[in-house]
């Protein structure tokens, strides 16, 4: 496949992944932060956010398993997991998030339960598609191509 | 009137969160600032040079009013939602303090909370962005470091007169 296939390819997927509401307008600010003197500045924060999530979501599955649940530390938990996902225009994950503190409050546990189902199911998607990215990026920097700088009007929305 | 164009402007940003410090940082960095990034407001405090007392028990804790600066800051920019020491109790503190009341500060929060913002806004914040900052918020800025440059400014030559006068009335 010779750069401008891999190009188009890659605006593609990027675009399909915010008409699919995975990523939202923040991503794009991440891009635009990303230049020759930083040029790995979008995959270091996105992997800082897949370190982070990861011992989130751990800390969630453990809080949410005690006999008696301390619904302070879960909201604790989430809100910290709501920010960086929203820092990062993860718009699923943060949304899941936002649904997820409404039942903290509420103290449901099982509606909690499920939230957290959501959470994790939400990040994973998140991750593989990033991550797909990513790759995508590698491929055509290999061959001494650029990534197109993504402008939201290419986006339609 | 021209400000020559020196140093640039050193900003102090606080926040708990590592990617949200990557991403103040980075922001900050885009639009020329040099940028220190600290994860709490003791952690600022101390390189602001106001260290709390917490040696005395017995009368109310009392914080130390001349800050020694080692560093310069021109502006401070901080998250709110904190553990221990909030964006606002470190507000407080700044703006309690003698030597540092005047470096302007700003709020960031993931949460839109008017009471909050207003509260914030009274007690002495420049401004209030709500997360995630952006390149536009952080351009909004450079006004309240101008001027407080120019008061920074208006002192020095103030006290130059001052200096001046005092030595021409009071001979050695």
């Amino acid at each position: 496949m010779e750069v401008g296939q891999m190009q188009r390819q890659w605006l593609d997927y990027t675009r399909s992944l915010f008409l699919e509401g995975f990523l939202d307008a923040q991503f794009m600010q991440l891009q635009q932060l990303q230049d020759e003197n930083n040029p790995d500045f979008v995959v270091e924060v996105v992997s800082l956010f897949f370190q982070d999530s990861e011992r989130l979501l751990k800390d969630l599955t453990f809080a949410l398993d005690q006999n008696a649940v301390d619904f302070k530390k879960v909201d604790a938990h989430v809100h910290q997991l709501k920010g960086s996902s929203s820092s990062i225009g993860a718009q699923r994950v943060k949304n899941a998030c936002i649904d997820f503190r409404n039942f903290c409050e509420e103290q449901n546990i099982d509606a909690c339960l499920r939230c957290l189902q959501q959470v994790k199911e939400e990040y994973c998607l998140v991750k593989n598609k990033l991550e797909t990215l990513f790759r995508l990026e590698q491929q055509i920097v290999a061959v001494g191509g650029s990534i197109p700088l993504v402008e939201p009007t290419q986006m339609s929305f | 009137m021209g400000i020559a164009s020196e140093a640039p402007f050193h900003v102090l940003a606080v926040d708990d969160s590592l990617i949200d410090r990557m991403l103040i940082e980075r922001l900050l960095k885009t639009s020329s600032f040099h940028v220190t990034a600290v994860d709490s407001g003791s952690k600022a405090l101390k390189l602001l040079g106001l260290i709390e007392d917490e040696q005395r028990n017995e009368e109310p804790p009392s914080i130390s009013l001349e800050a020694h600066q080692d560093i310069e800051v021109n502006l401070i920019i901080t998250d709110y939602c904190m553990p221990e020491m909030t964006g606002y109790d470190l507000l407080r503190k700044i703006k309690e303090s003698r030597s540092l009341k005047d470096i302007p500060v700003v709020i960031m929060s993931s949460e839109n909370v008017p009471s909050r913002i207003n509260r914030c806004l009274e007690n002495g914040a420049d401004e209030f962005f709500l997360k995630p900052v952006q390149l536009s918020d952080v351009n909004k800025l450079r006004p309240h470091l101008l001027k407080s440059k120019v008061k920074d400014e208006e002192h020095r030559k103030i006290n130059n007169k001052t200096r001046e006068l005092t030595e021409i009335h009071s001979p050695r």
